[in-house]
């Protein structure tokens, strides 16, 4: 299903979806009635919402595989997969964060192979120019067809005719690029920007890990965001190299808690309490780097953590059910936390097990510490051992890991059950810039100026 | 090798090449005359009795008044053949044929069927002419030609050193001599590949046989010395069709259609060769001398994009820039695989671990990208 706005205790269930076709970015501008769920401890509509019949109809179509239910007023925009909107790419702030999660992602790293830096600012420049036209359903360059027969298209042409699908294209600079004798970027790199400390547990594949560069693309449609990364991967040949790539088939998060909540390969609904998109001061607080944190090229930018998370999937399948609610902390069916009834009733973490994941993920048992998370599913063909290889691509931005990823890995690291069935097999952190700003920015301006 | 796959401009240029011309040699007892063209052919010098002469079909009434075997040849502006005549006796008249559409031509004599010959420039007058290129682009294709042949030349007793051993029965010799006799054929490929059937028949994989195909040429013969060790008579014998098939390969390679568009995209389709089957270590899975290869492969792109800096420096000097740059850094990162940089010995490719495969592909990438670019350059 699509949305639901809170009002909807005061509005009958058969209002029209029209709301649907507006595109999520402006969505999140102008929607005042999608709150966080932090906020939501305070927003008895939600509760009054979720309370009511209504909205437990709702919710069990959808588990039902029912049609969706959008209901908003003509403000309250929906994002919706089946409108193939564009996504604007310019903003104070990068799209694809804050951005209402897209069904796929394609998520590539890059090694910088040239050593000189105006080939790499150009290479930025280049990409950014690309990531433009892609993202508005465009084909890049001179196009697909039509230019001289001798010469191959500039663009691969597999998007031909599919609508932009909301793809976004973030880009991240990882440590590596800041080090030392490579672009004379060591006095900028960020304080935040840390090699992440090994964390109990940690099996972390060097091929799947870091990376000088990374680019997120999200859509609806996953041959739009394979179309991106293979067109700037395209692009950057000679001047730098696809490191690793992740495919993300399904979304485990979403930031429109209005929205049914996904469920991860496990079968539990996953990031309930997420931060919302459109909780400006959820994300002023947790997400958005701020002046005063520095430097000052980072103002408005973010910090993503990038972890490959297997999964065990065929023992955890062997777990009865109340030992995996009991390792969760919520039931299977409604996510509601232990103890209580509906998904999002605020957890009472004592009366969950003290190694339960949602308890030792909680912001309570992390001196406040959220982040915003926008993970996928994965399954990456199989591991040769008559197993899925599959999981969770965890992607999570926040304002500083030192206050956000770091303590709460380091809780889940430590205690959490869910560790018999999970190993982080790759990881990443990048340095998230704040947004190109118009046709003459581009992507790190502001780094590299 | 590949599947064989000629490059679209390439299969249609030869396509153009059969329809517009076709070179015959008769060899029934030329008359000499008749309205025809007289061709005398000397120790020293090369005459011919008209200079111009209507487009269609062509009469060459040769006679050798010298005191050596001659060859007399028809060659377009570029040095391809339109029709030849080998081994023509002192004192002994032979005739040659060809149909010719409108343009100019060279009358190349070769006496002791040697070097360049004695050249005179002839022309078909008429309608229909062939488009003309630029001299310099003429000069780009007579001198790839030229390197083609050269290739094919060399190949042929590296070759013999290679299929002797295996005769002989001589496994290490044989060994040693494999990866040495194919440096030619893959610094060329792309245009023994234009011929068709040449290629599968020498370079053919185990896996890419079909159905009732026998296995022949090179790899079969690696496969024998590496995996199976075993020389007995079918690989002495295969050995011989390798000789046959590369002989072959050395008398058509001068008639190939080369344009510099084909140039460039031969040029682009050797790295493809590097990319699909020499970085995957697929092409030598047994002698893992794939490197040696690889080098092959570059230095023939190279040869091309060097031979074709007049024309495309001319329309895009900044994508022969970025080349020479590319080609200068695989070349670098291939020498850390060999001690000596005038030698092809190479470090045995299972001994190339996964990241340095991976440095390599990345330099394969870097350079076969803008290299995709160079036949548009061309031609703008």
């Amino acid at each position: 299903m699509s949305e639901q706005t809170k009002d909807m205790s005061e509005k009958a269930a058969d209002v029209p979806a029209e709301a649907a076709n507006v595109p999520a970015e402006s969505a999140g501008a102008s929607d005042e009635t999608g709150r966080s769920e932090e906020m939501g401890g305070t927003a008895p509509s939600r509760r009054a919402l979720l309370g009511w019949g209504g909205a437990g109809l709702a919710l069990g179509a959808a588990a039902a595989g029912g049609a969706a239910l959008a209901v908003g007023r003509e403000d309250t925009a929906v994002p919706a997969a089946s409108s193939g909107a564009a996504v604007p790419f310019h903003g104070a702030h990068q799209a694809g964060i804050a951005t209402a999660v897209q069904d796929r992602l394609h998520f590539a790293t890059f090694d910088v192979k040239t050593k000189d830096r105006s080939e790499l600012i150009q290479l930025l420049k280049d990409w950014t120019r690309a990531a433009e036209r892609m993202t508005a359903g465009q084909a890049v360059g001179e196009g697909a067809y039509g230019g001289p027969g001798e010469a191959p298209p500039d663009d691969t042409g597999e998007a031909l005719g599919l609508k932009p699908s909301r793809l976004t294209l973030t880009i991240g600079f990882g440590p590596s690029l800041f080090a030392k004798g490579r672009f004379g970027l060591e006095g900028k790199r960020p304080g935040a920007l840390v090699d992440l400390p090994k964390f109990p547990g940690d099996n972390l594949d060097p091929a799947r890990s870091d990376g000088d560069l990374c680019v997120q693309a999200c859509a609806d449609d996953p041959q739009v965001a394979v179309h991106a990364i293979r067109n700037l991967a395209r692009i950057g040949f000679g001047k730098v190299a696809v490191r690793w790539s992740q495919l993300g088939f399904g979304k485990t998060s979403s930031t429109t808690p209005d929205a049914q909540t996904p469920r991860n390969m496990m079968g539990f609904k996953d990031g309930t309490r997420n931060i919302a998109g459109t909780d400006t001061a959820g994300l002023e607080k947790h997400v958005w780097v701020s002046q005063k944190d520095g430097p000052a090229w980072m103002t408005g930018g973010s910090y993503l953590v990038a972890r490959r998370i297997r999964m065990n999937i065929e023992t955890w399948d062997r777990t009865s059910l109340t030992e995996q609610e009991d390792i969760f902390g919520r039931d299977k069916g409604e996510g509601a936390p232990v103890g209580k009834a509906k998904e999002r009733d605020e957890p009472f973490l004592p009366a969950m097990l003290p190694t339960a994941h949602v308890r030792l993920a909680h912001p309570d048992t992390n001196g406040g510490a959220k982040l915003l998370r926008r993970g996928y599913s994965f399954t990456d063909g199989t591991d040769g051992l008559g197993r899925l290889d599959a999981g969770l691509f965890f992607l999570a931005y926040q304002r500083d890991v030192h206050k956000g990823f770091i303590p709460v890995q380091r809780s889940l690291a430590a205690s959490d059950d869910l560790n018999e069935y999970i190993q982080h097999v790759g990881s990443a952190l990048f340095a998230i810039p704040p947004g190109v700003r118009d046709k003459d920015d581009w992507w790190g301006r502001a780094l590299f100026s | 090798m590949r599947a064989v796959r000629l490059s679209v401009v390439t299969a249609a240029a030869t396509a153009a090449a059969l329809t517009a011309v076709t070179g015959c040699a008769d060899k029934s007892d030329a008359k000499g005359g008749d309205g025809g063209i007289v061709v005398t052919a000397k120790d020293d010098s090369c005459e011919v009795s008209k200079k111009e002469f209507p487009a269609g079909h062509v009469e060459l009434a040769i006679e050798n008044k010298g005191s050596k075997v001659t060859e007399v040849y028809l060659l377009f502006p570029d040095d391809r053949i339109v029709a030849e005549r080998e081994n023509i006796g002192p004192g002994t008249k032979q005739k040659l044929t060809a149909e010719v559409k409108a343009g100019t031509y060279e009358v190349a004599c070769k006496p002791g069927m040697k070097g360049d010959g004695i050249r005179r420039q002839v022309t078909a007058t008429g309608e229909g002419k062939a488009a003309r290129r630029s001299p310099e682009m003429d000069a780009a294709v007579a001198a790839y030609r030229k390197y083609v042949q050269t290739q094919a030349d060399e190949t042929l007793p590296k070759a013999k050193v290679f299929a002797d051993a295996v005769k002989a029965g001589d496994i290490e010799a044989a060994k040693k001599a494999y990866a040495d006799s194919r440096i030619g054929w893959e610094r060329t490929e792309p245009v023994a590949e234009s011929f068709g059937d040449i290629d599968p028949k020498v370079d053919l994989r185990e896996d890419g046989l079909e159905k009732d195909q026998k296995w022949t040429g090179w790899h079969t013969l690696e496969k024998a010395l590496w995996q199976t060790k075993k020389v007995g008579p079918a690989e002495k014998a295969l050995a011989d069709t390798l000789i046959k098939d590369l002989t072959d390969w050395q008398k058509k390679v001068g008639t190939a259609e080369i344009s510099p568009t084909s140039m460039a995209n031969g040029a682009k389709e050797l790295l493809d060769e590097v990319a699909t089957g020499k970085v995957t270590g697929e092409e030598e899975r047994y002698s893992h001398t794939d490197l040696v290869d690889f080098k092959a492969n570059v230095e023939g792109a190279q040869k091309s994009h060097e031979l074709l800096k007049p024309v495309a420096s001319k329309n895009d000097p900044k994508l022969v820039a970025e080349l020479d740059r590319q080609f200068a850094a695989l070349n670098k990162l291939l020498d850390k695989y060999r001690k000596d940089t005038t030698s092809y010995e190479f470090t045995s490719y299972d001994k190339v671990g996964k990241a340095e495969r991976k440095e390599l592909s990345d330099a394969v990438n870097a350079l076969a990208e803008p290299l995709s670019k160079l036949a548009a350059a061309v031609v703008k």
